[in-house]
């Protein structure tokens, strides 16, 4: 479980995030939706330390992150699997080492053991016998997938997920989002999902946190976005014409 | 102003390198790839300029020693002067640092641009460390061996391209090349390489890891990086001249 409490976040005089409160649990995939540039990402990047806020406490089963010092982040980070927007793969390296790689820093397994355990995140996200290729070999949903196999190959028990499908076809994008969705049960994680995809929403969204101009908006789950009564969780909701016809708004 | 500000953050950044690595064998591996990627790739460049050069200074040696009283030999000694002193140590790092620090700090920039040093991070890996420790043992380690490969293949190409232009003979240019040899300029040459190979990797990693924006702004950084640390080159070569030779 991860809590968020009053988190502020401003760059150059400017409130990105103000006031954030929120609990994600622990099992569950945990999304947090809202229009561009509305501050999701900044909340993420606080959440795993890449900003520090300006106020507020990020805590990981109870214990404060901005408050550690840099060797107990460190050891948190270590629980930590983020997959980013483009995959941030390591160019240089093979899709099995990138996927290996936390391993090698972090763990005293055996090369056997490494190897066992590459092939068989690999197969989980239907990667396998992928290994050799490096990322410039990869397509989009692949290199998506090679992420998500490098977040969860030191089994974290969080795993953050930056608008996972951004990018792909609605097919791919639902592969995606299930994998994740499936993954979180198969380990038990604390899932965070960044998204505006509104299918993301209401296939996987068991919590929601609905940001708009960088305040916590509104808190459900996807049996409850769509009559939220919330104008501005609506507008967001029913922008498309596809939203408003389906759900004859 | 920006100065100051530039010099503090690559200090910041220097003390985050020289931390204790996470785990000494990723390292180890990673020293090895960037002995091959700085040095062994640069081994052909190195090589060709190092003969040309050799031949150029033999020459121009010979012919513009007119005088009765200068000596033949004198030709190999100036060749071997100017090899040691100055050409592979000062000029081949000048040629370094424009192939070697464009290709460290676009490498990064790119790094930073596509969340790679992001993703270092967040997994509690030192970004600044892994990325830029393994680059300047390797340049620390490999430049002496490529610069003393140059000094030899300058003082050869002195010698072949000197016998064929007729502006020497074999005799004289070994004989002027192995007179008056003082040691501690090898000595000279060699803390310059050292200095240098930190200079041509650390710099051009300071810029690529504070890179901000897209691809264009890699290029810019790549830039900046081959121009500063050029520049840094030119100062410190002049410093450690001035200690070695007071």
């Amino acid at each position: 479980m991860i809590e968020v409490k009053n988190i502020t976040k401003s760059f150059d005089g400017r409130t990105i995030i103000e006031d954030i409160s929120f609990t994600f649990e622990k099992g569950k995939t945990n999304l947090i939706i809202g229009e561009s540039g509305c501050g999701k990402t900044t909340l993420l990047k606080v959440m795993v330390g890449l900003h520090l806020p300006d106020k507020g406490e990020v805590l990981f089963e109870g214990r404060d992150f901005i408050k550690m010092d840099a060797k107990q982040q460190q050891e948190i980070r270590k629980e930590l699997g983020m997959l980013f927007q483009a995959g941030a793969l390591f160019d240089s390296l093979t899709l099995e080492e990138n996927v290996q790689f936390p391993l090698d820093m972090f763990t005293s397994m055996s090369e056997e053991e490494k190897k066992e355990r590459v092939n068989f995140v690999l197969s989980r996200v239907k990667l396998e016998g992928k290994n050799k290729l490096y990322p410039a070999e990869l397509s989009g949903g692949m290199k998506k997938r090679a992420g998500l196999a490098r977040a969860i190959s030191a089994f974290p028990k969080y795993l953050f997920c930056d608008e996972p499908n951004s990018g792909l076809d609605p097919k791919t994008a639902i592969v995606i989002d299930e994998l994740i969705h499936e993954l979180t049960k198969e380990f038990n994680m604390t899932t965070i999902v960044i998204t505006h995809d509104m299918n993301s929403v209401l296939e996987i969204g068991e919590t929601i946190l609905f940001i708009h101009k960088g305040k916590a908006e509104w808190k459900g789950t996807k049996e409850t976005v769509l009559n939220s009564g919330n104008e501005a969780l609506d507008n967001f909701v029913f922008s498309s014409e596809f939203m408003r016809t389906v759900y004859k708004r | 102003m920006k100065l100051i500000y530039q010099l503090g953050e690559y200090t910041l950044l220097m003390g985050r390198v020289f931390r204790k690595p996470e785990n000494w064998a990723v390292y180890r591996k990673q020293i090895i790839k960037e002995i091959y990627q700085i040095g062994i790739t640069s081994l052909p460049i190195v090589a060709i300029i190092s003969v040309f050069m050799g031949g150029v200074i033999t020459i121009q040696a010979a012919f513009g020693f007119t005088s009765p009283w200068v000596p033949l030999y004198a030709v190999g000694f100036t060749t071997r002067e100017s090899i040691i002193l100055e050409f592979s140590p000062t000029i081949v790092s000048l040629i370094l640092a424009g192939k070697v620090g464009s290709n460290i700090a676009s490498e990064i920039g790119a790094m930073r641009i596509t969340e790679q040093i992001d993703a270092l991070e967040i997994m509690g890996v030192n970004s600044a460390c892994y990325l830029i420790l393994p680059k300047i043992l390797a340049a620390v380690f490999i430049n002496p061996f490529l610069i003393a490969i140059s000094m030899f293949l300058g003082l050869l190409g002195g010698y072949v391209m000197g016998i064929a232009a007729g502006a020497v003979t074999s005799y004289e240019y070994i004989f002027g090349i192995q007179s008056f040899f003082e040691t501690w300029k090898v000595w000279y040459a060699f803390t310059k390489v050292v200095v240098f190979a930190y200079i041509i990797t650390s710099v051009p990693a300071y810029y690529g890891y504070y890179t901000r924006g897209g691809a264009l702004e890699v290029g810019k950084s790549s830039t900046q990086a081959v121009v500063i640390s050029s520049i840094l080159i030119l100062i410190f070569n002049l410093i450690i001249t001035q200690i070695f030779f007071t």
